[in-house]
């Protein structure tokens, strides 16, 4: 099932709102399915449940700081990049 | 750093101000990197990367009018840098992520109603060991995804790049970068779990 797929019936199964939670977290749904997902989710525990865990997840990977740094840039690669940005500037 | 700062330092470039350069350079040589490094799996290939989409965006700033659109212009340079690196090196198939793969396991509780297999996510490691040990096993989910999925990964969540953004970096459709999104936050939401699962009670507040 693709994540954006459309689900036409009114009562949305488990197995439908699982496939589309990302862009309901995204507020990325049309007003009328966001309704039906807040609906069923709302009233399914298990659901509940595996939405916390996407949003903490996703809560995670935008809070990600890597812990590799670049080694600083040499001086010659530095004056490289001024002397172009400089004649952009003209 | 959120979208009003990317903005404005791209905006202080293309109007050449004091000090434009330098903060620029600083910014986007850290993001750059981090970007190339998860993507190219190689340090050196990720400081060449780095240095060489910098290169190329002062070459070719002219071009560019909307301060608006630097950021997808300039990941998209790296990205195009990446594929290259990643040309020369080992070839790696590309690697397609199922849905079915990640619907939570289900079970009927004592009680007699549903649940589903899935760790505590109430409380999360608030001591630094716990909270350094998360954030390695958060790294590799991430290292661990295929190409197609990482990318676009780091561009939304890491860079914060909009749907749009993220398409026209990837060269893709906003339904892929959707469908695609998903399934990485998926796998490494099963990673997650996987982890808190194995370091139960750890968390206990």
């Amino acid at each position: 099932m693709e994540a954006s797929s459309s689900p036409k019936r009114e009562d949305l199964s488990c197995q439908q709102i699982f496939a589309l939670l990302s862009e309901y977290l995204d507020a990325e749904l049309p007003p009328d399915l966001c309704e039906k997902l807040s609906g069923h989710i709302e009233g399914c525990a298990p659901c509940v449940e595996f939405v916390e865990s996407l949003r903490k997840s996703v809560d995670l990977c935008r809070n990600f700081k890597p812990d590799t740094l670049p080694a600083p840039l040499a001086e010659e690669a530095r004056a490289n990049l001024r002397r172009a940005y400089e004649s952009f500037c003209g | 750093m959120d979208q009003d700062e990317d903005l404005q330092i791209a905006a202080d470039l293309l109007a050449r101000k004091p000090g434009a350069f330098d903060r620029f350079v600083d910014t986007y040589h850290n993001k750059l990197f981090q970007f190339s490094y998860l993507t190219c799996g190689k340090r050196e290939d990720a400081e060449e990367v780095a240095q060489d989409t910098l290169l190329q965006v002062f070459q070719r700033l002219g071009q560019l009018r909307d301060p608006a659109r630097l950021k997808a212009w300039v990941f998209r340079i790296a990205k195009n840098a990446c594929l290259m690196k990643r040309r020369k090196s080992t070839f790696a198939p590309a690697r397609e992520l199922s849905l079915s793969d990640y619907l939570p396991a289900r079970a009927d509780g004592a009680d007699g109603h549903r649940r589903i297999e899935i760790a505590d996510w109430s409380h999360l490691p608030e001591n630094d060991l716990l909270r350094s040990e998360l954030s390695a096993v958060l790294k590799n989910a991430i290292a661990e995804l295929p190409d197609l999925y990482r990318s676009v990964l780091l561009l939304r969540e890491v860079e914060g790049l909009r749907t749009e953004e993220t398409a026209e970096v990837l060269e893709i459709s906003t339904d892929t970068v959707k469908q695609r999104l998903h399934r990485a936050r998926l796998a490494v939401r099963a990673k997650l779990d996987e982890y808190l699962r194995s370091a139960k009670g750890a968390f206990v507040p």
